[in-house]
């Protein structure tokens, strides 16, 4: 405040004065940045110390060791994975054309749309399991119909499809919110308008044109609905199928800590994975969508979260 | 507060077919529900012109330009390009490069790649492309601005980007859709100059939505006004302003100021004291009207006397050149009359003057 109140003489005799505001507003951004990371770190720390602690020996590295061999933990985080990313190519293949239509031709059903893809925030997943075992339960009347290979397929213990399905729902409103924001922070139709009347036909368009500004969105849709598969419990725990938090949860009855340690693991996967994902969404103009998603859509998104 | 004097005429005149197809609107008319967009428009082009479109808010113009362009059907009517129907032609066919009011690059392309975007999707080498998209930055001034994103770019430097992009497919065509709207008056002044330049150097028929009368008077060959989805009058923007068809037109361009006569015998108004020929429709003898004058078709002069109507000066207004007053007549009609400063130095807020009309053919309306 000082400096702003100066007459112009007393500025250029200390030119620094008017860059000192300017300067002292990191701190509270600091101060903040480092709450958050106490109130991250803390339990982080914790269940760290908890997993190499073995009390009355001092330092251990054999829970993770045990974890890492175990066969159970790499057949359950592989589906996991798998699970993750199948569900991520469904949701997007689903939600990225029907956004972009609804946008540019129907802008009237812009809140059907929301309102269908929010219903599984407020509808809890014990629900909608109860829903899905119910029609599995069919499979035995259905035994002699060629409907049944597909009941097989569903709950194939390799790779329940019926979870993609599932957890595609579930997903809907990570990516709608996600998809929202990116689409209103372009001009959509004036930027297909343009790319039409260059002679781009309309999937061109949609390539080189509607992907590359959504780019953001459908990383950060990804990105969540990814983070939501890979921590999912009941619906899988209740149609009893083992990806890696229902077997994290049955270790960790018998043993806690290999069962924290797996945890462990799997929070650095987890964020390996977020990484590549948050990477692929760089290509060369990575700067500038990232100043994009700081003014536009961060906020949106972050709410969301 | 425009007038014909910020026209530039050119030497030559948009060269026909240099480089253009001409182009024909046929009775479009397109609704939205309630609305009409257009109500049967028709207007013929030819090749190489530059045409305006201006009218007020809402009469049309983006409809009609956007009917064109192909992004909108029309109900009914016909659109020729050249010889051919073009109704049925999808907008990625039509060969027409447009430029929008608002700011249109790809945010995710460099300038050059947005230059070249047309060409890319015309599979044209990429060596090619980039000796294009230069060659074309330089053209509408950028040059050296290759690698910049939107984002890094000012308004005007966009609107040029966006312009050399629709420019790079060499199209039969240009449509520009109040490019210049959403920049400030020097950068605007500045970017109609170098359109118009642009677009005699290569000849392309041009249609220039706008509703801003001095940039539609100042640019164009001949200048489209619409109302409520009609064309009212296109013609030269001098032959507009001097000699306008409708009194719509007249008071849309230009300013007009709306004095009491009365009809007399043989097409005839008598307004401030003369007689003048009507131009137009002419309502029977005896009645009153409304006649229209523009402020520097009144003669202002000193003193009363018996010729023309004695008004008094309200408000006297230095424009340089020209002096604009602000008179009320003895009868209690108000006007606006501009004259050259010289003459207009007695002329201050309270005088006493004579007020007639220079004989010219006039219009006129009936009085409300
Ligand atoms: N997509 C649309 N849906 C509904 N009504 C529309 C649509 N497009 C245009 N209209 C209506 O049609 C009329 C003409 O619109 P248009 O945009 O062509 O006007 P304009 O002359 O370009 O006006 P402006 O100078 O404000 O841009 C307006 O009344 C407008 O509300
Ligand atoms: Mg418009």
């Amino acid at each position: 405040m000082a400096g702003m109140t100066a007459t112009p003489r007393t500025r250029t005799a200390t030119p620094r004065q008017p860059g000192r505001p300017l300067r002292s507003r990191p701190y509270g951004s600091v101060l903040v940045l480092l709450l958050a990371a106490l109130y991250f770190l803390v339990p982080v720390a914790a269940s760290l110390w908890f997993t190499v602690d073995d009390p009355g020996k001092g330092l251990t590295f054999g829970a993770y060791a045990k974890g890492l061999r175990d066969g159970g933990m790499a057949t359950s985080l592989g589906l996991s994975v798998r699970l993750g990313l199948a569900t991520v190519a469904l949701g997007l293949l689903l939600m990225v054309p029907t956004m972009v239509v609804v946008t540019l031709r129907l802008p009237k059903l812009r809140r059907v749309v929301e309102v269908l893809c929010m219903v599984p925030l407020i509808m809890p997943p014990i629900a909608l399991v109860a829903g899905v075992s119910t029609v599995l339960s069919w499979e035995d009347d259905l035994r002699t119909t060629p409907l049944w290979g597909t009941f097989q397929a569903l709950h194939d213990k390799n790779f329940p499809l019926v979870l993609v399905l599932v957890y595609t729902v579930m997903s809907l409103p990570f990516l709608y919110r996600s998809l929202d924001g990116g689409l209103r922070a372009v001009d959509l139709k004036t930027l297909v308008e343009a790319s039409r009347s260059l002679g781009a036909s309309r999937p061109g368009t949609l390539c080189r044109v509607v992907v590359p500004n959504l780019r953001p969105a459908i990383v950060s849709g990804a990105v969540l609905s990814l983070a939501m598969v890979l921590g999912e419990f009941t619906v899988a725990n209740v149609l009893g199928f083992e990806p890696f938090s229902v077997w994290m949860v049955h270790v960790g009855e018998y043993e806690a800590q290999l069962s924290v340690a797996a945890a462990m693991l799997s929070l650095l996967i987890t964020w390996g994975l977020l990484l590549l994902l948050t990477n692929l969404a760089g290509g060369r103009n990575r700067n500038r969508n990232r100043d994009r998603d700081r003014n536009r859509t961060g906020n949106r998104r972050r709410t969301t979260v | 507060m425009t007038t014909t004097a910020t026209t530039v005429q050119q030497a030559t005149p948009a060269s026909p077919g240099a480089g253009g197809v001409g182009l024909r609107l046929r009775g479009l008319r397109r609704s939205f529900g309630a609305t009409t967009a257009l109500d049967g428009l028709d207007l013929d082009i030819a090749p190489g012109e530059l045409v305006a479109l201006l009218g007020p808010s809402g009469c049309g113009k983006t409809t009609a330009l956007r009917i064109i362009a192909g992004f909108e059907t029309a109900d009914t009517g016909e659109l020729l390009i050249g010889d051919e129907d073009v109704t049925a032609v999808p907008a990625n066919r039509r060969d027409i490069g447009m430029v929008f009011q608002s700011y249109s690059l790809f945010p995710t392309m460099t300038a050059a790649e947005n230059v070249a975007y047309g060409l890319r999707v015309r599979k044209v080498s990429k060596a090619e492309r980039a000796a294009r998209a230069e060659e074309l930055l330089e053209l509408v001034g950028l040059p050296g601005r290759e690698k910049h994103y939107p984002h890094q770019l000012s308004g005007g430097q966009q609107q040029r980007v966006a312009l050399a992009r629709a420019l790079a497919i060499r199209p039969r065509m240009l449509l520009l859709d109040e490019p210049l709207s959403a920049l400030d008056a020097k950068v605007r002044l500045q970017l109609r100059e170098e359109i118009r330049r642009l677009q005699l150097e290569l000849g392309i028929t041009t249609v220039f939505v706008t509703h801003d009368q001095e940039e539609a008077l100042s640019m164009a060959d001949r200048v489209a006004v619409m109302k409520d989805g009609r064309l009212e009058q296109c013609a030269a923007p001098n032959e507009l302003y001097e000699r306008p068809t409708t009194p719509f037109v007249a008071e849309f361009v230009g300013t007009m100021n709306r004095l009491p006569g009365v009809v007399r015998d043989g097409g005839t108004v008598e307004v401030l004291g003369r007689r003048l020929p009507v131009h137009g429709e002419c309502p029977g003898t005896g009645r009153t009207v409304e006649v229209l004058l523009r402020p520097e078709g009144l003669k202002v002069r000193t003193g009363t006397d018996a010729d023309g109507e004695a008004a008094t000066v309200r408000v006297a207004t230095f424009l340089g050149s020209t002096t604009r007053l602000l008179l009320t007549t003895d009868s209690g009609a108000e006007a606006k009359a501009d004259l050259p400063s010289w003459e207009a130095d007695a002329l201050t807020p309270g005088a006493r003057c004579t007020l007639t009309p220079h004989e010219k053919p006039v219009l006129v309306e009936e009085a409300a």
